[in-house]
């Protein structure tokens, strides 16, 4: 993989390195942006802020119910034994097991999600600098067309190579 | 990186890249005590049930006691955190994880109870949902089972609730180390890289986890308070155990969470970012949470006495003047007049007059546990029923180091990640241009909106 990127010290600069590269023609989607921090004032931390993560969540929490209420009854209906005269089948005591087999259905699906979708879950980060951490912030191109034009765009701060 | 950001990083990376060897001491103090508790058990195991006090009638006493206990100081964490983050509460940062971190380790001592209290341990796996060789499952209708739920469903999510926010900060530490500590701290990061994306499917994971665990943890305090209220034993027999259990749980673990804040303050010297208004908030939250707690217990106890039943009111009887009213006034003094007299007055709503509240508060709910289980069950419906309980050394033990490993587990994870979320404090610095519309301008009284 290569990459050209460049660290900012402060959100202000590496605003300026964002739009700098959207001048230059380079699309949304190719440019990389990794701060150690969320910066949720400044426009390029407003990227790929869409997320159907809620919607997962409750189809796992559906799934969870689903296999609760599979559960509860097949195994009343397994081995039916009367219990202080409730009947075999009790929706009662049941709902409480159906609850929080929801609920966990639910919590399983939005961190399920959330592996997948941020690409987590690897030994090291691919484009990735460790001056990150402190406090810089990466705005780099991964493979870029024109090298020279994303340089020129990146100015600003330090020019890296990967 | 601003000052402020490098100053956060400095002050809280520093317990985990330099350890004095009071810290040796305190895990070897600690460890010999939870070790003792080991030793204990291990000789409840291998001598029987019968080295504990536990005989007809009172089947259930100090582990089951421990449990409740537990279980509620569990309640201060996630359940704080997750109102806190839901509501944005600017202050709710240095105190989240001090708090989430409680939650999980309570509720894996506080589950632990019951499998101390079988006399065969290693049979504890028959409470998992599975069938066994003659095709029974765990009956469903047990209330002990509705624990194994929700205790597992709580935990699960209290783990992960825990976990998510610590992944940039094992970031930030995988980059700031070397060896094997950053090979390990790479693993625990998961790749971490802080894209906006991540940054995004981060907070509305934790938005997602914050709305879920609170019915949760409502649920998980109501369904222990059923092992009790699903038994036809007088004074369990109650509707208002459930609510009762859960405004006592949040009650001790805010406590929890006082006493655990200022021991970091003191030892982690984190003057900086736990302020004493953190700890006026929490002891405004445990005065509430006081006044609530002597709501429900009046309530409680008032019903019982106008009603007269005859097994109830000896049961009453024996808390409020009989050989139980030692402890059941302590409890009293503890839960209400000590923290209603410190946490009413301002001048008194220091960090060492909540602390002072907070143990106050531990031990009476410690007691009220143990005087919810005890007296009913030594006073069941007939005289000739009813029966003694004393406490045995074996089981003084398993409860003093019940606290110990609290304390050591603690230790050992402020030793190893950051006890405040690094990257939500740096947030917490941002200064950040509110457009407010003028509607919303403070007026005064009487003045005309602008």
């Amino acid at each position: 993989m290569s990459a050209v990127y460049a660290l900012y010290p402060t959100p202000d600069a590496a605003q300026r390195a964002v739009n700098n590269l959207h001048a230059a023609g380079v699309p949304d989607g190719q440019i990389t942006i990794v701060s150690a921090e969320p910066f949720e004032e400044h426009a390029f931390a407003d990227r790929d802020k869409a997320t159907s993560m809620g919607w997962i969540a409750l189809a796992g929490a559906i799934v969870g119910l689903l296999v609760a209420t599979w559960l509860t009854r097949m195994t009343e209906l397994a081995w039916p034994l009367s219990t202080g005269n409730m009947p075999i089948v009790a929706w009662w005591p049941n709902l409480i097991v159906m609850f929080e087999l929801t609920m966990l259905g639910g919590i399983l699906a939005a961190v399920i999600t959330l592996l997948v979708a941020g690409q987590l879950v690897r030994r090291r980060p691919a484009f990735y600098d460790p001056a990150v951490s402190d406090g810089q912030i990466l705005v780099g191109v991964e493979a870029a067309a024109e090298e020279a034009a994303v340089e020129r765009a990146l100015a600003g701060g330090e020019i890296r190579r990967l | 990186m601003s000052d402020a950001g490098r100053k956060i990083n400095e002050d809280l990376l520093r317990p985990l890249l330099q350890t004095s060897w009071r810290f040796y001491l305190l895990v070897a103090l600690l460890g010999s005590v939870v070790v003792a508790g080991l030793v204990a058990w291990l000789w409840q195991m291998w001598n029987g049930f019968g080295v504990a006090g536990l005989n007809n009638p009172v089947y259930w006493a100090f582990y089951i006691t421990n449990f409740v206990f537990w279980i509620g100081i569990s309640h201060a964490g996630t359940l704080i955190s997750a109102i806190l983050r839901l509501v944005n509460a600017g202050w709710r940062r240095p105190v989240t994880r001090c708090a989430e971190v409680i939650t999980a380790f309570a509720l894996m001592i506080g589950a632990m109870f019951p499998i101390i209290h079988l006399g065969r341990p290693w049979l504890a796996f028959w409470l998992i949902p599975y069938p066994s060789n003659r095709q029974i499952w765990p009956n469903f209708r047990s209330p002990l089972v509705w624990d194994f739920f929700a205790i597992s469903t709580y935990l699960t999510g209290s783990v992960l609730f825990l976990v998510l926010p610590m992944i940039p900060d094992f970031a930030l530490v995988r980059d700031r180390t070397t060896g094997t500590r950053s090979r390990i701290y790479g693993l625990l990061a998961l790749g971490w890289r802080g894209t906006p994306k991540q940054w995004h499917r981060l907070e509305s994971a934790m938005q997602i986890m914050a709305i879920a665990i609170i019915p949760v943890a409502v649920s998980v305090h109501t369904i222990v308070s059923f092992d009790f209220s699903m038994a036809p034993v007088p004074m369990w027999h109650s509707t208002i155990f459930g609510p009762y259990f859960v405004a006592g749980a949040i009650f001790s673990g805010i406590a929890g969470l006082i006493i655990a804040m200022a021991a970091l303050r003191k030892f982690l010297h984190l003057e900086d970012y736990l302020h004493p208004v953190h700890f006026q908030n929490l002891g405004k939250l445990l005065l509430m949470m006081s006044l609530l707690w002597a709501y429900f217990v009046f309530a409680e106890r008032l019903t019982v006495w106008y009603g007269n039943g005859s097994a109830e009111v000896q049961v009453l009887r024996a808390t409020q003047k009989g050989s139980f009213a030692p402890l059941y006034w302590t409890m009293v003094v503890c839960n209400f007049v000590v923290p209603f007299t410190i946490l009413s007055l301002r001048r008194l709503r220091t960090i060492t007059g909540c602390v002072i509240a907070s143990f106050g508060v531990c031990i009476g709910m410690w007691l009220e546990r143990f005087l919810i289980v005890v007296p009913s069950l030594s006073h069941k419906y007939l005289p000739y029923a009813w029966g003694t309980y004393r406490p045995r050394p074996v089981e003084i033990i398993i409860t003093v180091a019940t606290f110990a490993a609290m304390t050591l587990l603690y230790v050992l994870f402020s030793k190893f990640v950051p006890i405040i979320s690094i990257w939500e404090l740096k947030v917490g610095e941002h200064t950040t241009h509110v457009v407010e519309p003028l509607e919303m301008h403070e007026h005064a009284l009487g003045d005309a909106h602008p």
